[in-house]
């Protein structure tokens, strides 16, 4: 019987799976990424229904900077995976906002409009804005130490008002945070720089573009991708990993594992580990409800890229106490307001997505029945919600999708469906096992960027130096 | 290799690693981290493709010969005279 050895498995062809086989295939390793779903891109696919695309997760990337640019995680990616700058084809975001009752702060990729808007609504406070600014860690200093530093002790150090700490988290809080209602501060530092000084672009064709760039090139480098193949088992032999034993019983060996597939994920596929550390998944789930309308949603009024809002002084990120979800905030996102170039036109027809907490069991405990009309209620609940800080586009909405923690998990197997992972992370990406590392969600950099630039990062210090 | 066909090797790694820069005006006295902005990544990428392309192997504790363009040719000038530009 003839097995091949790889160099390394990859679990999960997310965005840092495949982000990751890129570098090793690129050094002429031997790599598989192994995917569980029948399509690729985990937390961040995409899909087709009647006749219409959609994206599962994509409202923005962030850490936008402009071509040229030298530093920030974009330039570091696109370096790394020798891509260029137009391969990803980003466009800038036309203009955001929080809003939350009686007040709203715009902001957009230069941060001198968030400042002006603080000058402005917090006139106080705006020495302590800056200074802020001059105490934010850069990314490469971030260390396990500093980075479970509540935000909100350091905040409630620096600004008299409360108001504009629950404004300024918001956003922050909405595309990046793990825990519930108070935030680590690495990862605060990390999304304050990702979406305030460096910003939000999409490409033209959606997430679609990056995944397609990513896979070819990692198949055109010699990588191996197979789809439908769920690792059951990480086959362990006294601290050492040897191996995985796929759902279908086909065994694999390796001379090292990197999983993308969580840390509470990973530790139970693991055939040593008795006991795991539960605690650690996170609670924090969405439902994302798709609006499609008859017109540019800027013609229905609606003109900002994304919006952010809240509906009283008070930030709420907490899963939900008693319901299927919490709408009282939410996020709001136009795919149609980025500055797309003259050659590409606008998307065809007008989208506007809206993500609201949402709590994993009681979508779960749903039969079929009520599950598909639970959609609808909450479709109707959270559009009636953010009629409040937007306007009324829903005399426009001409086709509907909702998609439910249910769905997330089937995407990710993540555990609750939690999209950013569990509650501590893993800065340096290792495990109890000495060729077992972590990339990813759970190593501490979400979203896209955050995920690809993880991939790299762990593929250069696990998987490439040791064969140095 | 002669230390023209190593410094065009070197130009070729570059671009790969960075192909939106214009590289028609690098001055080889003055640093790579100051004209490009490299990062310790993207050196760490440039020993990586020396080892790839012509299984150069350059400790770590050497790093710091590739400063500038001048000062990596002549580190590797010893290491690649051997070598037969392909
Ligand atoms: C609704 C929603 C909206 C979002 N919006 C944005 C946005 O606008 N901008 C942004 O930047 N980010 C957004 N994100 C977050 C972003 O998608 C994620 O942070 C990022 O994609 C995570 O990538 P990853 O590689 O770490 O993990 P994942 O994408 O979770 O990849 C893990 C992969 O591992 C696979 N897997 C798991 N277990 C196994 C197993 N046992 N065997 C084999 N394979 C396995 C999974 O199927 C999955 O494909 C959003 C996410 C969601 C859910």
């Amino acid at each position: 019987m003839s097995t091949t050895e790889y160099d390394t498995i990859i679990i999960g062809a997310g965005m840092s799976g495949l982000a990751a086989g890129i570098r090793l295939a690129h050094y002429d390793q031997r790599v598989c990424v192994l995917e569980k779903h029948y399509t690729i891109g985990g937390l961040n696919s995409f899909y087709r229904i009647n006749g219409r695309n959609y994206d599962v997760g994509l409202h923005a990337m962030t850490n936008f900077t402009e071509k040229g640019a030298k530093k920030g995680p974009l330039a570091r990616l696109l370096k790394q995976l020798r891509f260029r700058w137009d391969d990803f084809q980003l466009a800038p975001q036309a203009g955001s906002a929080v809003a939350f009752p009686h007040i709203q702060l715009n902001f957009n990729n230069d941060i001198q409009l968030l400042r002006s808007e603080i000058a402005t609504h917090f006139p106080t406070q705006i020495d302590r804005f800056d200074r802020l600014l001059s105490e934010l860690i850069e990314y490469d200093d971030l260390k396990q130490e500093d980075f479970e530093i509540s935000t909100r002790q350091v905040l409630g150090g620096i600004f008299a008002d409360p108001l504009l700490i629950e404004m300024l988290l918001c956003p922050l809080m909405w595309y990046g945070n793990a825990r519930q209602d108070d935030m680590d501060y690495g990862q605060f530092c990390i999304m304050f720089r990702s979406i305030f000084l460096e910003g939000f672009a999409r490409p033209f064709k959606g997430v679609r573009l990056i995944l397609k760039n990513l896979v070819r090139r990692f198949r055109e480098l010699g990588g191996h991708l197979k789809l439908r193949s769920g690792v059951e088992r990480i086959d362990v032999d006294s601290g050492h990993a040897m191996g995985v034993t796929l759902e279908d019983g086909t065994q694999l060996t390796a001379k090292r594992i990197l999983s993308s597939a969580g840390v509470v994920e990973t530790m139970r596929l693991c055939s040593d580990s008795s006991v795991v550390d539960v605690d650690r998944t996170g609670e924090l789930t969405f439902i994302e409800s798709i609006s499609v309308l008859d017109c540019q949603p800027k013609k229905a009024g609606f003109d900002k890229t994304i919006v952010f809002f809240n509906d009283s002084d008070k930030f709420h990120w907490h899963q939900p106490e008693s319901d299927l979800c919490d709408v009282r905030t939410g996020v709001l996102c136009s795919p149609n307001n980025y500055l797309y170039g003259d050659t590409e036109g606008e998307l065809e027809a007008g989208f506007i997505r809206q993500t609201s907490i949402a709590h994993f069991g009681r979508w779960m405990e749903l039969d079929e029945r009520a599950y598909r009309q639970q959609k609808m209620r909450w479709y109707d609940l959270s559009t009636q919600a953010a009629a409040q800080f937007v306007p009324d586009f829903r005399r426009h909405v001409i086709d509907t999708d909702v998609f439910t923690p249910k769905t997330i998990r089937r995407f990710t197997s993540h555990d609750n469906g939690a999209v950013y992972g569990a509650t501590k992370k893993q800065l340096d990406g290792t495990t109890h096992l000495d060729n077992l590392y972590l990339c990813g969600t759970d190593q501490g950099f979400v979203g896209i960027v955050g995920a690809i630039v993880s991939g790299i990062s762990m593929a250069n210090q696990h998987c490439l130096r040791s064969d140095l | 290799m002669t230390p023209a066909e190593i410094r065009d090797e070197i130009l070729d790694i570059l671009s790969e690693i960075a192909p939106d820069e214009d590289l028609s005006d690098l001055e080889d006295a003055k640093s790579f981290r100051e004209q490009m902005e490299l990062d310790s990544m993207d050196f760490l990428d440039i020993v990586m493709e020396l080892r790839k392309r012509h299984r150069v192997q350059i400790p770590e504790d050497e790093y710091t010969n590739l400063a500038s363009m001048a000062s990596t040719v002549s580190y590797l000038e010893p290491k690649m005279k051997d070598i037969i530009k392909a």
